[in-house]
């Protein structure tokens, strides 16, 4: 494949979105558990809430910063790259990001300047609702941007004229099914992170035996939240199913590697699928269950790949294995999220280290998770950037060069790269340090011996000044 | 359709002199002496920046939800700049977060944020400046390829606007700074207030050279010569302001500046969006997008964003604290040190 500006702008666009998405799944599970802190040390008075809650803020920062930062390159990429997508999907694109920009953007960054420096200044309920604006905003962020992509996966309530799809009925384009399975299962998703983060925290302090308390309270919120929602969310995951197979049908055969027609159809576990041969080699497959899978029966037929034009077909690795990774990611973690939970609940969990073990390296999973099934979607969606409108190719910017877009390319790759690996080295950082005991308040809390070997800012100092 | 002119004015306009103060200080920030100076110079934006940049996002959604012929032109025209541009503000924005987590390569993210304040600031003015000047257009279509809006006229403006932004940002500081910073900021004024006066009128004489189609409005519209004297006045209680050191005056005095230049281009471009191509009607997205951003958006939610966002700046009104400890050796910084409690 020869290298063309349209080319560069899809892998530039996947770039850098996939880069920023990373943040946001973080920042909107976190900032829905900071919320609950504060609220918790409201009610409670528990100092361990505080300390927790001043840990994650400065995680939370951090992430808060790289996903501000990521998410305004994205803000302008449909005009600089897709000025043809966004002259003509402009009308119903638009107003969407507006809106995004108006209830979740301006929120979210005017009230984090008070959370990060606020603390002394408001009283404390001024400030719990500044951490609920945040917390708020994020949710709302998410909330428009996958109307946006719902309405470019399956497009409602629009009549092309001269050209431009002009909006004729909003409540169909906000209400659409497709947005009310997509949005909870993302939503859901960006809590899972934030849940498996915060747990895997615990379990990495209790393996080191250190913050007890903090360890404690982060293994049971994390885990529970976890083993609650993981089972709703493999449900959604099923209903995503139901409207791809539904709208997009090309795209689910691409999921299911199924070349040709099938009744019986069979459901393909693993293989390795050809593009060039529409064929699959290395094939597991399971007779019957892909019509169970699809529709519910052992009888009906399911279309295969070839029978679309070449021109209309997705590529087929991608959305097979993307999707594979994501189911697979949520089984171990809900095995993990139920194992740890049982263990909770028995009060064994801390003897059991090489569950806590599990637990702490399931950290990866979700995020993983997140941009497989975006790669699933965004990929299974090709060659369409409007399904069944407007190509991807027709899409793209017409006046780029391949020397701008190689430049624009190696240019945001190089950043990227430097400041995703600074950022993890100060975060990871910060976690080996842990909870700081607020001033004042070792002598108040005998219950953390071990606060004073790890947690004063004196020792903070000689093992944080590294870098 | 009026709305949303304004609406976007607006918000280009709290824009350019919200993020142009912190973009200011972000260049000035060079020449900070020691590392208490520069903690203070960023206490003085800290919690405030990320809003500010807020303001370019959303003025451009408003462009794209408002004027999605405009948004794709220029911002396809622009492609290189604009991918500097964030490029800068990606480097100057993550330094606020990464300062504080290290000591010995400190250095880089000092370096990342006063280059990313002043490239951004540099590319923002040169696309004023393109603009201005007229970039390539045939029958409604950008056609002057990547480097179309390169040019002397461009590269002033952004010189220009680097100026502009670090005055703002000093009448910033001198109100939020006490003692030696204060002081040293205020030796600054005199010179940048001559350099910006210096970049106007080179600017203004070139422009004449070129004879630009944009200077003909000058004459057609002659009441257009309201907002350069509403400048001028406004540079006199500048200087006045300095020369009382009345601490909260330049800020103000520099803010109507801005309103001024702001509101001369505006309006010697109107009725077009992109001179001489593209007018306000033609860019206007279907009547359907705007009605369904002018209730709720528009009514709703904008008037409510400018109330927290006032909200917010009083919260953190007042001079920052002086520090009675040098620069602690600890990496765990307290941010909300700096923001003692209010009086
Ligand atoms: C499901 C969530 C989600 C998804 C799919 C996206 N974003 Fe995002 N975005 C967020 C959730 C989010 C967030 C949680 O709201 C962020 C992350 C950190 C932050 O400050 O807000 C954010 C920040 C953020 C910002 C910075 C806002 C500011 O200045 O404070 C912009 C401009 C965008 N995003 C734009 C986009 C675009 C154009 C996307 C589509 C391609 C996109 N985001 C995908
Ligand atoms: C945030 C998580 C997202 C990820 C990880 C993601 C991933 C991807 C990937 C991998 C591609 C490249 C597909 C290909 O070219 O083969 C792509 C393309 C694209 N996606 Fe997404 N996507 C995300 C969100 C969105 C959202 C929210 C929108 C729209 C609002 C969107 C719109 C597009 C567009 C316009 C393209 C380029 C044209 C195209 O190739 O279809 N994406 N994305
Ligand atoms: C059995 C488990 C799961 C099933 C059957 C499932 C199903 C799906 C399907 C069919 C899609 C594609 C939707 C489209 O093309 O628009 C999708 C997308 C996605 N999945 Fe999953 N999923 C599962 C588990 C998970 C888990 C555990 C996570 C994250 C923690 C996750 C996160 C996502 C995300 C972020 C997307 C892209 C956004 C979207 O299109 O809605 N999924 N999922």
């Amino acid at each position: 494949m020869y290298l063309t500006a349209l080319l560069l702008s899809r892998l530039q666009f996947a770039f850098t979105v996939s880069f920023h998405i990373i943040f946001p799944s973080f920042t909107i599970g976190l900032g829905a558990w900071l919320v609950v802190l504060e609220a918790a040390h409201l009610m409670s008075g528990r100092a361990v809430y505080r300390r927790l809650f001043d840990f994650w803020l400065k995680i939370f920062g951090i992430t808060f910063g790289l996903g501000v930062v990521s998410g305004v390159v994205m803000a302008f990429e449909f005009g600089t790259n897709w000025s043809r997508l966004s002259e003509a999907t402009g009308p119903i694109q638009g107003p969407l990001l507006v809106y995004e920009s108006f209830t979740a953007f301006a929120l979210e960054a005017s009230f984090f300047g008070v959370l990060i420096f606020g603390r002394n200044r408001v009283p404390p309920l001024v400030y719990l609702f500044s951490t609920l604006m945040v917390a708020l905003g994020t949710t709302f962020s998410a909330f428009w941007i996958m109307v946006n992509n719902s309405w470019m996966q399956a497009p409602v309530g629009y009549v092309l004229r001269d050209g431009l799809y002009v909006p004729t009925d909003w409540s169909a384009i906000i209400f659409s099914p497709v947005v009310w399975v997509r949005f909870p299962h993302m939503l859901i998703g960006a809590y899972l992170t934030g849940a498996f983060c915060v747990a895997a925290t615990g379990a990495w302090y209790a393996l080191r035996a250190t913050f007890v308390d903090e360890a404690r309270i982060m293994l049971r919120m994390g885990l529970v939240l976890a083993s609650l929602l993981m089972p709703i969310q493999l449900l959604y995951g099923h209903l995503n199913g139901e409207y791809v197979h539904e709208l997009q049908p090309a795209k689910f055969a691409a999921i299911e590697a199924r070349w040709h027609d099938e009744q019986p159809a069979g459901e393909v576990v693993l293989a390795v699928p050809d593009d060039a041969a529409e064929t699959n080699r290395y094939e597991m497959k399971i007779p019957w269950l892909g019509s169970l899978v699809a529709v519910g029966n052992f009888s009906s037929k399911e279309i295969g790949i070839a029978d679309f034009p070449v021109a209309k077909r997705p590529p087929v690795l991608i959305p097979f294995f993307a999707f594979r990774i994501m189911v697979g990611c949520g089984l171990i973690m809900l095995a993990l999220a139920w194992a740890g939970s049982f263990r909770l609940i028995k009060g064994t969990l801390e003897q059991r280290r090489l569950l806590l073990w599990g637990i702490f390296l399931s950290f990866p999973l979700p995020f993983a998770a997140i941009l497989t099934g975006w790669f699933t979607a965004e990929v299974g969606r090709q060659p369409w950037a409007v399904y069944g409108l407007l190509k991807t190719a027709d899409a793209v910017s017409p006046e780029l060069t391949v020397g701008a877009t190689v430049a624009s390319l190696i240019f945001f790759v190089s950043i990227y790269l430097l400041i995703f690996s600074f950022g993890t080295l100060y975060i990871y950082r910060l976690l080996k340090t842990g909870p700081a005991p607020r001033s004042g308040e070792l002598v108040t809390n005998p219950r953390r011996p071990l606060a004073i070997a790890e947690g004063t800012p004196a020792s903070a100092a000689s093992s944080g000044v590294g870098l | 359709m009026l709305f949303w002119v304004a609406a976007l004015a607006v918000s280009t306009l709290l824009y350019v002199v919200l993020d142009g103060f912190d973009l200011g200080v972000g260049i000035l920030f060079a020449i900070a002496g020691d590392e208490t100076d520069r903690r203070r110079m960023l206490s003085a934006i800290s919690p405030v920046w990320d809003g500010n940049e807020t303001w370019l996002v959303v003025s451009g959604t408003v462009l794209f939800g408002a004027f999605p012929r405009v948004y794709a032109t220029l911002l396809s025209a622009f492609y290189l700049p604009i991918v500097l541009m964030l490029g800068a503000l990606i480097l100057r924005g993550v330094a606020f977060e990464f300062r504080h987590n290290t000591i010995r390569f400190r250095w880089i993210w000092n370096c990342s944020f006063v280059a990313g304040s002043l490239v951004a600031t540099f590319v923002q003015g040169m696309m004023i400046g393109a603009l201005v000047r007229g970039l390539p257009m045939t029958a409604g279509r950008y056609s002057g390829g990547m480097f179309g809006w390169l040019g002397g006229f461009a590269c002033l403006c952004g010189v220009g606007l680097c100026f502009g932004y670090a005055l703002l940002g000093a009448a910033w500081l001198v109100g939020k700074s006490q003692g030696m910073l204060r002081k040293r900021i205020y030796d600054l004024l005199p010179p940048l207030t001559f350099g910006v006066g210096c970049f106007l009128v080179v600017a203004f004489v070139y422009a004449l050279t070129l004879d630009l189609r944009i200077m003909g409005r000058w004459l057609e519209r002659p009441y257009l010569l309201l907002f350069p004297l509403i400048g001028a006045v406004a540079a006199y209680y500048l200087i006045k302001g300095i020369a009382d050191r009345s601490d909260f005056q330049p800020f103000r005095m520099v803010a109507f500046i801005f309103l001024a230049a702001f509101a001369t281009l505006a309006i010697s471009f109107w009725p077009y969006m992109i001179p001489f191509s593209i007018t306000v009607e033609q860019a206007l997205a279907p009547e359907s997008s705007l009605h369904f951003m002018f209730w709720g958006a528009g009514l709703l939610v904008l008037p409510l964003t400018l109330g927290y966002t006032a909200v917010v700046y009083w919260m953190f009104r007042g001079k920052i604290a002086e520090e009675t400890e040098p620069a602690p050796a600890h990496v765990t910084f307290d941010y909300s040190s700096t923001y003692p409690e209010n009086d």
